[in-house]
């Protein structure tokens, strides 16, 4: 057993020194861009607005989040009026034809950065109404989609779990379903176009 | 004092009032929670919301639209420059309540020229709405301050506090005109039932109907600053002031949470109501408390 060299008075140690790599470069905007998104993300994780576009039945489920027997207000969440002020868009169950539409109208007027929370399996693959004749059955073709909820219709528990799980991967910078879609703008555009034949809402009452 | 220091001193004041205020309607948020038995988000949750608008992108609609809103912020750092609080004025002498009235009514027309050039009806409508609301209840509100004026012989707002401090607050002078200048600053704050020209589920909040990211962050804390003015002027002309600060906050926070409050157990007037209301009853309160000063006044004289 080799004798462990014990640091004392007589017998110091011998350290070798190590050269510490000093950055001499000063850090670039860049990188500070990058440091100041980290700050930003807790900002924009702690304060939600969203803006409920109310499509289908899981809607009826939001009244109970928001009132007092489950306030995601202490969250920092509220509903905001319209979508320049809003910054996550709640699909609340199936795109229709006619919804679509409007969804991607809404989708496009909010600034980024920008989430998209889907409710039950409708927005996933259509679900019960898989095979009617006016709804689209993936939404995640046309829009990008943060977070999906599950359930049919989800419980008021899982939409504030699904609402704390954003909130996580907004903070950890996770949630970058809008730079998706500004990166494969094309691809969503031509999806719609199959879809929807024109994005253009027309004035159904005034034409 | 020379004027670069009292320029640091009213910009201070400035951010003073922002800090206040923006603290202040946090907590508000709490109160107006727990009133509806619920949590409530923390109290700093108003800072958050601002920093999360000014890290947000967003369009503009031309450069009124710009324009006008830093008009309103300028406003409404310019206005709170002049407010004295506790004994502290920036600038001595000119602490006058018109001047305040005057530099007020900046901000107010930097904000509807903003958000009538962003082009959207709502917000054409919403801003109509909230000018006709100025005129309903800035006409009982200066017919007060005018008598409050006339009673004190002097416009200087620290003057008037000084005076308090000498003959008791003027709530005991004119208790009607207490109730009235309530009111009138409910109005002001557009609180429940005084909030038709926000009005969400309506016209869609209305004058902010376009606004998003930055621009909806600088006309937060322009609101916060032009909400510092309206109450502090409140607590100074008729609660006494404050000779110290902690007097003046509790006086502050007691006002802004109990408007609040009273807003949030409301419904909403539409518009015609509210100028219906204000020209009946504060006016008619007014008038009645006026003619009780000048027949008080001539008694003891």
């Amino acid at each position: 057993m080799p004798k462990k060299e014990r640091p004392s008075r007589f017998h110091p140690v011998s350290h070798t020194m190590q050269t510490v790599e000093v950055p001499t470069e000063k850090i670039s905007p860049q990188e500070q861009a990058e440091a100041w998104e980290k700050i930003a993300h807790y900002f924009r994780a702690n304060s939600l607005w969203m803006l409920n576009y109310c499509t289908g039945c899981c809607a009826i489920e939001l009244p109970l989040v928001m009132t007092s027997q489950y306030d995601m207000e202490r969250l920092g969440m509220m509903p905001m009026a319209t979508p320049r002020q809003a910054d996550i868009l709640l699909v609340t169950g199936y795109a229709s034809l006619k919804t679509l539409r409007r969804l991607i109208y809404t989708y496009e007027q909010m600034g980024t950065p920008k989430y998209v929370v889907a409710f039950g399996p409708c927005a996933v693959n259509g679900g019960i109404y898989h095979d009617a004749y006016a709804v689209l059955n993936r939404l995640d073709l046309y829009l990008p989609v943060d977070l999906y909820i599950a359930g049919c219709m989800p419980k008021p528990e899982a939409v504030m779990n699904g609402f704390k799980r954003l909130i996580e991967l907004i903070e950890s910078g996770q949630a970058t379903g809008w730079k998706d879609y500004e990166r494969r703008f094309d691809w969503y555009k031509s999806n719609q176009l199959e879809a929807v034949g024109e994005v253009y809402i027309h004035d159904e009452f005034h034409e | 004092m020379n004027a670069l220091q009292s320029i640091g001193t009213g910009l201070g004041m400035a951010l003073f009032g922002w800090l206040l205020q923006t603290t202040i309607s946090g907590v508000t948020r709490k109160v107006i929670a727990r009133i509806q038995k619920r949590r409530g988000p923390v109290w700093y949750q108003n800072f958050r919301d601002i920093m999360k608008l000014l890290n947000k992108r967003s369009v503009t609609h031309g450069w009124a639209f710009d324009f006008g809103l830093l008009v309103a912020l300028a406003g409404a750092i310019g206005t709170a420059m002049f407010m004295p609080v506790a004994g502290i004025v920036a600038f001595k002498g000119f602490d006058n309540f018109f001047m305040i009235i005057y530099l007020a009514a900046l901000g107010v027309f930097g904000r509807a020229l903003s958000s009538g050039s962003s082009g959207n009806p709502l917000a054409t409508i919403g801003v109509m709405r909230g000018l006709t609301q100025n005129i309903g209840y800035k006409v009982p509100y200066m017919l007060l301050v005018i008598a409050l004026i006339s009673y004190y012989r002097t416009s200087s707002i620290s003057e008037i506090v000084e005076l308090q401090r000498v003959s008791g607050w003027s709530v005991l002078v004119m208790p009607l005109g207490f109730v009235v200048a309530f009111i009138s600053l409910h109005g002001m704050l557009g609180k429940k039932p005084f909030d038709t020209y926000l009005a969400p589920a309506e016209i869609a909040s209305g004058p902010l109907v376009e606004y998003g990211g930055k621009q909806l962050g600088i006309l937060m804390i322009a609101h916060e600053l032009s909400v510092f003015i309206e109450v502090s002027l409140f607590v100074n002309l008729f609660l006494g002031g404050g000779a110290t600060l902690p007097e003046f906050l509790l006086k502050y926070a007691f006002i802004y949470i109990l408007s609040s409050s009273l807003g949030a157990v409301m419904g909403r007037f539409r518009i015609e109501q509210v100028v219906r209301f204000y020209y009946k009853v504060p006016i008619a309160l007014t008038i009645v408390q006026i003619l009780m000063l000048a027949v008080m006044r001539g008694g003891v004289r």
